[in-house]
């Protein structure tokens, strides 16, 4: 009967799902900082509240298209700690805060993309869509770090 | 731990760090009682520390140790190198057994008797044990009998004093802190020299107590120990505050009143204190990071059977701890380097006249908020051959490297890895693994290192690192809409480079290069480096250059803007960024933006390629400099800038054009005819006119070269001005009509060479003599001129007689010689500086003087400075 809470929020078309917990706050990027030679799912380096917070572009983490270049392609990030670091995901859109039972979760389907199925724990069915629970650890630690060293 | 341990190991710890200090003061000067009484004290403090808290062996060690200083102290014993290290090597295994402590909380199983023995051996009086340092290694790793901790065979029950203070008996040699304490004040040396009055010497020392007292006093009352976390936190938050105060102070600069202006300004100065005074709870004197060397290096000089002595200076010089810590360890191998390789063995010193003492000399200071420390050694100096061979074997550089590289450049190579120079290993240093480790963790810190050496005289190693390193100035540039901070540190200097500018970036291939100062300096792009995209706009659009150096690398980076100079914080970079070697950290600006700090390091690589294409190009551009230097070098006299004109005909006829003011066009209708010949009006005053040849124009714009000579002014009409050549003067001929020098080909063509002050002297007469008044009536000067050149021959010779001096002319040294022998006698000798130099002449004043104007002599085509020379020469030899 164990439930917990999770945010909902969308990258492209999908919905995700992260335990409240796990989530710091949720900011509105500002002045970001590009970061030159750094690997494409590095959106940048930004000051929140005087702490300096790398972006991560979950649109490019998970070979999703970029986001078009629309006025307000800022977009919303979600504030998270990983290893001691300040970590922002560049999102799409937030979304409800919902209540879901641990029992309900299932496993990734088999056929998921690999780079999918490594940051989901697992999938809900919701009434009229699926929400995938990411594993923001996984998310944060990059595609194999072999982005980055290509990248150095 | 335990606190009242942890307490213990701090103290005792920074206790023995002193006494390994004082002790090594005290071997070299027996006679100074403050430094036996600091040590004695120290040594016995620990020794009944340990007894309090029940540390037995670390008690009869420090016992042991006791009563040998005791009898040093009572005038018992000799103060000898060996009884010394007998000492330091018992404060070597207290350290052993503290770490052990340290570690596990318990002292190691294990006694030792056979220090202990030692000790008091030597405190019976008898000589040391030839193999003075015991190892120490096996206290901890022997396998003993924990059982048999028995640490005072020597101590039977009741025999000794009991001692009120201590609150149990006294060991045999061992005497109550009273008695102590009155042998502090009343301490008599029996070695005193007999010539001093006793009375002067014990008041003395009594002072020298008294002081340490007064000293000691108010330490422990005023200083309190603060964990390094909760400081480490401290520097943190005003980091964030001085961040903030930074927006704030931005927001204010962009409204315009404010009532938060006021108080706004009053948090801005207490930031800016608050900052500095936590920066200083981070300080430490670097004398902290010194205080073992005087150990090592008197170890190593026993080793090493040479004779050092180290003086330090600045002492006091404060820098951040977690810069010290970070040098501590390339100060230690820098100094058992110099003692290892710098200082000579003292034969050789004897041999080379020199002192048989070495000295390495240690020395730190502030230097625009850095701190330069200096490893000096009065040592050989490096040999500067050896290395260009050692380098060579060894791969560092290639043949031709080693002949273009300067003497600094070759000493440097010590830096490079894999490179030792000692002859032979020993087992401090040689090993190959050296100086470029030293090197590698300063700039790590991002400092600097270089050295200076003279053969035969010693080399010192100068180490620039930052005051601290959680704030630094960094310069501000800007590429496209990228910001980036720069260490200021490696930054030297900014050039502006385009179209407009002295400065112009030019290509070899497709590696741009900047001429600066004689040197061509390899650039790179930011942008390039980075891989940023720009815009192909127009290459020539103008851009900043900001040279800098790295370790030996010396490049110019191009960015679009400079933006200014910041005191930034740094901040680390995520580990998800931490990998790339082009930056080194990030900061907010006051603006609240987060920009990238460059690594000049990191950058330096992405430079290395360019330059090593830059290089062979300077090796080709050295080679041809070194060509036409020595081409040079020949023509040197001859060469010279001639002014070529027509007048009077078609050919061309040419004048030096040092001789020239100006050149000019003048309406000819302005010409007025006077009794004296035709003027015009030039600048405020009457300028006579001469035809360099042909006639005067008398309407349409004459042209006119303008000469002047002090407040006389005269113009010479030509036909028309040709060009401006440089060009070595060859005379053909040299017998010409009047008004001309010789013939001489200049481009290809036969070109008359006029004579100035002739056609001069026709329009203002005066021209000549009038500049320099010369008593003609007088004795008239005798001037020797020696000029090989006929041109300056011919030129210089009637100048100077039209001026009203005698003179004789010789065309080279062999021929004023031969003048001067037959018995000819002369007030001044003009010589050439770029011949073989004359420069005394009995009886004369001699004048060096030079076609070259960037020479220190007097130019030859320079006419007023060449009679101004004279006159003066002239003054000179009368008032002698």
């Amino acid at each position: 009967m164990s439930t917990q809470e999770y945010v909902t929020f969308r990258i492209c078309d999908q919905l995700f799902g992260l335990s409240v917990i796990e989530i710091h706050d949720v900011f509105r990027p500002a002045k970001m900082t590009p970061v030159p030679l750094s690997g494409s799912e590095i959106a940048g380096v930004l000051n929140l509240r005087g702490r300096i917070v790398t972006a991560i572009d979950a649109r490019s983490r998970l070979s999703l298209p970029p986001r078009e270049k629309t006025s307000n392609s800022q977009g919303l990030a979600i504030g998270v700690e990983h290893a001691g670091e300040s970590f922002g995901m560049i999102i799409d859109e937030i979304g409800d805060v919902v209540r879901l039972d641990d029992a309900d979760m299932e496993q990734n389907p088999v056929n998921l993309d690999a780079t999918w199925s490594s940051v989901s724990r697992g999938v809900y069915r919701l009434g009229d869509r699926l929400l995938v629970i990411m594993d923001i650890d996984r998310m944060l630690a990059g595609a194999g770090g072999a982005d980055t060293a290509a990248a150095a | 731990m335990d606190d009242l341990l942890s307490e213990f190991l701090t103290e005792t710890a920074e206790s023995l760090d002193v006494v390994d200090v004082e002790l090594v003061r005290f071997e070299s000067n027996p006679g100074d009682k403050a430094t036996l009484n600091n040590i004695f004290r120290l040594v016995h403090t620990i020794k009944g520390t340990c007894g309090f808290i029940g540390l037995p062996r670390l008690e009869s060690i420090a016992h042991a140790g006791e009563t040998l200083l005791g009898k040093f102290r009572d005038g018992a014993l000799p103060v000898t190198p060996a009884s010394v290290t007998l000492v330091l090597a018992s404060i070597d295994r207290i350290k052993l057994i503290l770490a052990h402590l340290a570690a596990e909380q318990v002292e190691p199983p294990g006694d030792d008797r056979d220090l202990i023995a030692q000790l008091e051996r030597v405190s019976q009086g008898e000589a040391v044990a030839p193999t003075p340092r015991p190892a120490p290694a096996p206290v901890i790793s022997a396998p003993v009998v924990v059982a048999e901790i028995a640490p005072e065979p020597e101590a039977p029950e009741g025999e000794g004093r009991w001692d009120a203070d201590q609150g149990r008996f006294l060991r045999p040699g061992e005497v109550s802190l009273a008695d102590l304490e009155a042998a502090f004040m009343n301490t008599e040396g029996p070695e005193v020299e007999e010539a001093k009055p006793v009375v002067a010497t014990v008041s003395a020392v009594a002072a020298v107590v008294e002081h340490d007292d007064e000293k000691k006093g108010p330490i422990g009352v005023n200083t309190i120990r603060v964990n390094v976390d909760v400081l480490e936190s401290l520097m943190t938050m005003v980091s964030e505050l001085v961040l903030t105060r930074n927006q704030l102070m931005q927001i204010l600069r962009n409204s315009a009143d404010s009532e938060f202006k006021a108080p706004l300004q009053r948090l801005s100065g207490v930031t800016a204190e608050l900052q500095e005074a936590v920066m200083k709870t981070r300080m430490q004197p670097i004398g902290s990071a010194w205080k073992k060397l005087p150990r090592i290096v008197r170890d190593a000089s026993q080793d090493l059977g040479k004779k050092i002595d180290l003086q330090m200076e600045g002492e006091n010089t404060e820098l951040d701890r977690q810069v010290l810590e970070l040098i501590k360890d390339p100060l230690t191998h820098m100094i058992r380097n110099s003692c290892d390789h710098g200082v000579e063995t003292t034969e050789q010193r004897i041999a080379a006249g020199k002192s048989e003492t070495g000295v390495i000399k240690l020395r730190a200071y502030h230097e625009g908020g850095h701190i330069i420390i200096e490893v000096g050694d009065d040592g050989a100096g490096l040999n500067t051959d050896r290395i260009r061979q050692k380098a060579l074997e060894k791969g560092v550089i290639d043949a031709t490297e080693a002949m273009a590289m300067t003497d600094a450049q070759i000493h440097r190579l010590v830096f490079a890895p894999g490179f030792s120079t000692a002859a032979k290993v020993t087992n401090m240093s040689g090993r190959g693994v050296g100086m470029d480790v030293v090197k590698t963790n300063v700039e790590q810190i991002g400092g600097t290192i270089d050295l200076r050496s003279t053969f035969g005289a010693g080399s010192t190693f100068i180490i620039k690192i930052p005051l601290t390193l959680a704030i630094i100035s960094a310069l501000i540039v800007g590429v496209e809409d990228h910001r980036f901070a720069l260490p200021q540190l490696s930054v030297i200097e900014l050039v502006r480079a385009g179209k407009r500018s002295e400065h112009r970036i030019e290509m070899i291939n497709t590696t741009r290069v900047l001429r600066l100062r004689d040197r061509l300096l390899p650039l790179v792009a930011l942008s390039d480096v980075l891989g940023l995209m720009v815009d192909d706009g127009p290459d020539d659009r103008s851009a900043c250059i900001v040279v800098m150096q790295v370790g030996e690398t010396r490049f110019g980076l191009i960015v679009d803007e400079v933006f200014d100079t910041e005191e930034i914080v740094v901040k680390p970079l995520s580990k998800r960024l931490g990998s790339m070697s082009e930056y080194s950290g990030a900061t907010i600006l006051g603006d609240g933006a987060v920009i990238m700090i460059l690594d000049p390091n990191g950058i330096s690589r992405s430079v290395a390629n360019v330059e090593r294409t830059v290089n062979r190009m300077l090796d080709e551009q050295t080679r041809a400099a070194a060509a036409a230097a020595a081409k040079a070098a020949q023509e040197t006299q001859t060469r010279i800038s001639m002014l070529l004109f027509t007048a009077g005909g078609t050919e061309p006829r040419a004048c030096p054009l040092s001789l020239v003011t100006r050149l000019e066009e003048i309406d000819a209708s302005t010409f007025e005819m006077t009794s004296r010949g035709l003027v015009v009006q030039y600048r405020g005053r009457l300028m006579p006119l001469a035809s360099g040849g042909g006639a005067i124009r008398r309407e349409g714009r004459q042209p006119m070269l303008v000469f002047s000579q002090g407040t006389l002014v005269v113009g010479l009409a030509v036909d028309s001005i040709l060009d401006i050549v440089e060009d070595v003067l060859d005379f053909q001929l040299t017998d010409q009509a009047s008004g001309v020098l010789g013939t001489a080909v200049l481009k290809g063509r036969s070109t008359e060479i006029i004579d100035v002050s002739h056609y001069l002297s026709q329009a203002e007469p005066g021209w000549a003599a009038a500049a320099v008044q010369v008593d003609v009536r007088a004795n008239r000067k005798r001037i020797l001129l020696i000029e090989a050149h006929p041109f300056f021959r011919n030129l210089l010779a009637p100048m100077v007689s039209a001026a009203g001096y005698d003179v004789t002319v010789a065309s080279g040294l062999e021929e004023a010689r031969a003048r001067l022998a037959a018995g000819a006698t002369f007030d001044v000798v003009l010589a050439d500086a770029d011949g073989a130099a004359l420069t005394e002449v009995e009886g004369a004043q001699v004048i060096q003087m030079s076609s070259r104007r960037d020479v220190d002599a007097v130019p030859k085509s320079d006419r007023h400075a060449l009679l101004d020379a004279i006159q003066r020469a002239i003054h000179r030899g009368e008032a002698a």
